[in-house]
């Protein structure tokens, strides 16, 4: 029995150990994205708390922490409570797969893609959930166009990351990341890039494709009845989230932990530090592609996901397989 | 091994109770929940016996896809009205029969499967994979899926073909008066088809949208 308790308590350790920088990064994240909106518009943003304004997301949750959580007489409230804590939990158990380097993984399973691709998928019924039991028009209705949404675009998804597979021949994420050890995979699927990086803005709802909030039409869709706490959760689940695609955008195409060149100076730094650099960069993508494109129509959204990505990303997968085939370059021969 | 039953346990009596609470529960989309519970532990025994890629797909395909549209219809359904009428109109009889016919037949089937179980060792030794162990789960699926199952597989994917089509032939209808964007139209037009200039006459006016 103590053998249990000492693997239990090393297996907390090392969750917690990654856990609490996945949160405080979140916290973090969600200042550098208000900053940088703030930079494109030539505003100042937050600068009041601490030092350029690094603590104002702490204040912000102290703040949703202390607020009273109100729950609608006529909701679902099972359903209502659990919403949130879908969500959260969703965001953040799929950080257990992704690899920081070559040995730090909290769990190396031979199917990480596909966890990380069936844990985001589940990611819609927080959404659902929190919209159906709200029992009220406008969260129900941003529901429903959230799951549309996110349904359709995690079909191109999908089918890009069959692409970058069919270049690896392994579902392992470490091995995702090995493969490209000579060339990045954004340089050969380039197209594929742009494409899963259009279609993660939508998966995640962010700007230009945050039709279910859209505050003028839904006034902030699924969340309206949410206060307090339960609202902060919604909010870092979706930060979280944001973090986790561009964590799988920088490992499907950006190499990973691997260091852009191989010499002196680049490859001494650690490899998480190259993750999580890259991680930033994708994420400042995100937040500068929220300041600079307005919001697109819902008809127009599934248009782009369903007549232009699909077939796309389709037809490339028949192009990377003949072309892998053709010059006998297939994983595994 | 005890820990191992004692989680194998907790899976299959969450499966178990959620089977049954989504044909118990009064609410549909109760029900639809618990089917989603129940999906999701079963693909957790799934990773247990080491069929993690069935289980991992199990959960993309039914759970992310599946069960999402299920909900969607029910929601869509103002089903709490409807179940009142059922229970309160006098015709609810009417699905009694029809219920007994398919349980019955669903029943038989069980039996049929768990008396087959006889025969699990003969059709084990007539089934020769040369199954490799030292594979993963996706490589050694793959190597039999794309060698020698690769017809049947392809018919699998027809019927599927076909059954999409269906679909979208059952539920496509042309609407007339209806105005789409056409964005070739729209980025082709040239200034002089889009603008005209017109001297209007006094007192006679000019007929526009002609």
């Amino acid at each position: 029995m103590p053998d249990y308790a000492s693997l239990l308590f090393s297996e907390v350790l090392k969750i917690l150990m990654l856990l609490i920088p996945v949160l405080v990064s979140v916290a973090m994240i969600v200042w550098l994205d208000r900053r940088v909106w703030a930079f494109v518009q030539k505003r100042r943003g937050p600068n009041v708390v601490g030092p350029f304004g690094l603590f104002q997301s702490l204040a912000d949750a102290l703040k949703y922490i202390f607020k009273e959580i109100i729950i609608p007489a006529s909701s679902n409230k099972v359903i209502f409570i659990l919403a949130p804590i879908i969500t959260m939990t969703l965001a953040l158990i799929s950080w257990a797969v992704i690899p920081f380097s070559e040995d730090f993984v909290l769990a190396d399973i031979n199917v990480g893609i596909l966890y990380l691709f069936a844990v985001s998928s589940l990611g819609v019924y927080g959404i659902i959930m929190g919209g159906w039991a709200s029992n009220s028009k406008y969260p129900f209705l941003g529901a429903i166009r959230s799951a549309a949404q996110m349904v359709s675009y995690e079909v191109s998804i999908g089918i890009i990351i069959i692409n970058v597979l069919l270049c690896v021949g392994s579902l392992n994420l470490s091995d995702i990341v090995k493969a490209q050890e000579n060339v990045w995979y954004i340089i050969p699927l380039f197209p594929m890039f742009v494409i899963f990086f259009i279609s993660a803005l939508a998966e995640t709802n962010r700007p230009p494709f945050d039709l279910p909030e859209a505050e003028a039409e839904l006034v902030a869709g699924y969340q309206t009845e949410y206060s307090g706490m339960m609202y902060a959760m919604f909010w870092l689940g979706e930060y979280a989230n944001i973090l986790l695609m561009c964590a799988l955008g920088s490992i499907l195409f950006l190499g990973g932990w691997l260091s852009p060149i191989d010499i002196f100076p680049f490859n001494v730094i650690p490899s998480p530090i190259w993750l999580i650099l890259k991680i930033l960069l994708l994420f400042i993508l995100f937040a500068l592609v929220k300041a600079i494109v307005p919001r697109y129509r819902y008809d127009q959204l599934m248009r782009l996901g369903w007549k232009v990505f699909l077939p796309l990303s389709l037809t490339w997968v028949v192009l990377t397989a003949g072309y892998l085939m053709y010059f006998d370059l297939l994983p595994g021969n | 091994m005890i820990a191992h039953a004692v989680v194998f346990y907790i899976f299959s009596l969450i499966a178990i109770v959620s089977a049954i609470m989504v044909t118990v529960s009064r609410n549909t989309v109760h029900s639809v929940f618990f089917l989603i519970l129940d999906f999701i532990s079963i693909s957790c025994l799934f990773i247990m016996i080491g069929a993690e890629f069935l289980g991992m797909i199990m959960l993309i395909v039914y759970v992310g896809a599946v069960a999402v549209l299920f909900l969607f219809v029910v929601m869509m359904l103002n089903v709490a009205q409807q179940k009142n009428e059922w229970f309160v109109a006098s015709d609810s009889s009417s699905h009694i029969p029809v219920g007994l016919l398919v349980s019955l037949v669903i029943f038989s089937e069980l039996l049929i499967v768990i008396g087959g179980w006889k025969y699990k060792a003969e059709l084990q030794e007539s089934i020769n994979i040369n199954l490799n162990l030292n594979l993963t789960n996706t490589q050694s699926l793959g190597n039999v899926i794309y060698t020698d199952y690769v017809h049947l597989f392809q018919l699998s994917g027809m019927v599927l073909l076909v059954a999409m089509i269906g679909a979208i032939v059952l539920t496509f209808r042309k609407r007339s008066g209806v105005k789409t964007q056409s964005y070739f139209k729209q980025i082709s037009r040239e200034r002089n088809e889009g603008v005209e200039l017109i001297d209007v006459e006094t007192k006679k006016g000019v007929k526009i949208d002609a």
